[in-house]
């Protein structure tokens, strides 16, 4: 008993050692945040106006309505998109600094590791989620009296446990390719996204892309959040898609750290594990 | 008491030919080390001469548990290399010849972000960290500025620092003074042999320094191609070899000057 609790604690101290590091990092490149996030900004809102821009030749629509499902699907990508990068520095950070073979020949255990890095994308990314969402909104004074923000943040929390899952897939793939394995992250984002009615209902999809989109946590997620701020709808409205959130969850995290087992005792192997170089 | 324990040590990598075999490159299994048998006592400090991919900094690796083995097997007080690791991470720590920093970061930042994985709470780092900057001859109110403001020399010394502030039983020094100006480099020097006598560590300290091997080890080995040719105290080597110094005795180990390093280069096995 006194075993496991000495290990708990040790493993908790290395958990707040990288959410502290983490943490460091954003402060350290805080101008470079600002000028991704101008980037963000920039890039959600060529997609937000193109409900105006439809209303504008003469299309038919609810323009805060469309707007607003857009912006729930630009932030949404771009919440995924930081979950993901913070993830895939797991590896690709640290082999860039060449710190990677300290931090893992370091007695943390590697689920540790990743659910740290983890956290901190969600905190990180919820943050900045927030804000752009907000400064958006203000851009074009929508209305959003009756949207219901805390069941959305529930949904948002609930998907982020399998985002991270997933994340920790993707995060694997720059210790099999250091050259190219940051980049697949941002391929299984769009694929992600795609399936999942980022932009528009799923049922507009092909059949088969309709199939997949069933076991996509992005499809709920996306779901879940805008009929909470466009319709109001409080938790147990959206029960319909946090359970199927919390069952995605439960195989994806797993199914997430199995993957990256296997991706690092196969850089073991092949003397992958080292700094870039 | 045995700290490390070698046996038939065996590593290979595989390597592309430049040479195409139909549409795909040839791919060949190139030994890294090779049946590679050693013991080091507890307290002991042993360097391992080789030369750029003779095997040493894969020694280093696979001891660190960055690399699994093809054959043989290592244990490090006891344990077994390949399969408790959490028990040998808990007891090794290295400095290598890149001393590999979050640049941005401060020293105290990096040092206290090693330290948490070693199950230092931030008040225990916040406490230790200065002291041992102070040990290793670093200025200490420079811990709160960039790495990538410091010299080479600063950065190696934070290095050190790191590997010291985990406290561990077995030190791996892979080429810890390559690079440094000569200042730098007796200072690092003097430190490991002050940490070897006051810290009860084990060191296994690998090199293309003779001088350095020399004066700091117990005893000598010499890594070629993958193979340990020999291990012993330098005096020994010296007399087995008739040689006066230990670049002679390399070559006459060897075959080869120990300057000559095309032949390890061709190699590949930098892994």
């Amino acid at each position: 008993m006194r075993g496991a609790a000495s290990t708990l604690r040790h493993e908790l101290i290395g958990l707040s050692g990288v959410l502290e590091r983490n943490a460091n990092l954003v402060k350290r490149y805080a101008w470079w945040e600002l000028a991704f996030f101008v980037w963000s900004l920039a890039n959600t809102l060529t997609i937000v106006f193109i409900a105006k821009g439809i209303h504008a030749a003469g299309g038919k629509l609810d323009v805060d309505r469309a707007t607003t499902t857009l912006l729930i699907g630009a932030v949404i990508w771009s919440y995924l998109g930081v979950l993901f990068e913070i993830l895939t520095e797991t590896v690709a950070w640290e082999r860039w600094e060449g710190t990677i073979e300290y931090t893992f020949m370091a007695p943390l255990a590697r689920p540790i590791h990743l659910i740290g890095m983890g956290l901190f994308a969600v905190v990180y990314g919820v943050i900045r989620t927030a804000v752009l969402f907000a400064v958006i909104a203000g851009f074009f004074s929508l209305h959003l009296g009756g949207a219901n923000f805390v069941a959305a943040l529930i949904v948002l929390a609930v998907a982020s446990v399998s985002f991270i899952g997933i994340g920790m897939m993707t995060a694997v793939l720059p210790l099999i390719s250091p050259e190219k394995g940051m980049q697949m992250g941002f391929i299984a984002q769009g694929i992600l996204l795609v399936i999942s009615g980022v932009y528009y209902s799923v049922s507009v999809l092909p059949q088969w892309m309709q199939w997949l989109s069933t076991i996509s946590p992005a499809t709920y997620a996306l779901r879940g959040i805008r009929h909470a701020i466009l319709d109001g709808y409080d938790v147990g409205a959206v029960w319909g898609d946090i359970w199927p959130l919390i069952v995605i969850g439960v195989v994806a995290i797993p199914l997430g750290l199995w993957i990256f087992g296997v991706g690092e005792r196969h850089a073991k192997r092949h003397g992958k594990l080292k700094r870039s170089g | 008491m045995t700290a490390v324990e070698v046996h038939n040590l065996r590593k290979e990598f595989l390597r592309r030919d430049a040479e195409r075999s139909g549409l795909r490159r040839r791919r060949r299994r190139v030994p890294a080390l090779d049946d590679v048998t050693f013991t080091i006592e507890r307290g002991e400090c042993v360097a391992i001469l080789g030369q750029n991919g003779s095997g040493k900094s894969t020694l280093v690796r696979l001891l660190s548990t960055l690399l699994l083995h093809d054959g043989g097997s290592a244990r490090v007080f006891g344990h077994d290399v390949f399969t408790d690791q959490r028990a040998v991470q808990r007891l090794v720590n290295r400095v290598s010849v890149e001393a590999s920093f979050f640049k941005k970061m401060s020293s105290e930042e990096n040092l206290s972000y090693a330290a948490r994985f070693y199950g230092m709470t931030g008040a225990e780092t916040r406490e230790r960290i200065p002291v041992i900057l102070e040990r290793v001859g670093f200025p200490t109110r420079r811990r709160h500025e960039a790495m990538e403001h410091l010299s080479r020399g600063m950065q190696q010394k934070v290095s050190l620092a790191r590997a010291l502030l985990t406290s561990p039983v077995l030190l791996l020094l892979d080429e810890p003074t390559t690079g440094l100006d000569p200042r730098s480099k007796l200072e690092v020097q003097d430190f490991i042999r002050e940490v070897w006598a006051s810290h009860d560590a084990t060191i296994l300290l690998c090199t293309h320094d003779l001088a350095e091997a020399e004066a700091l080890a117990d005893r000598v080995g010499i890594l070629d191609r993958g193979r340990l040719l020999c291990l012993e105290p330098a005096e020994e080597l010296k007399e087995r070899f008739r040689s006066q110094t230990l670049e002679e005795a390399f070559f006459a180990a060897t075959g080869r000057e120990f300057e000559h390093e095309d032949e390890d280069a061709e190699r590949g096995v930098f892994a």
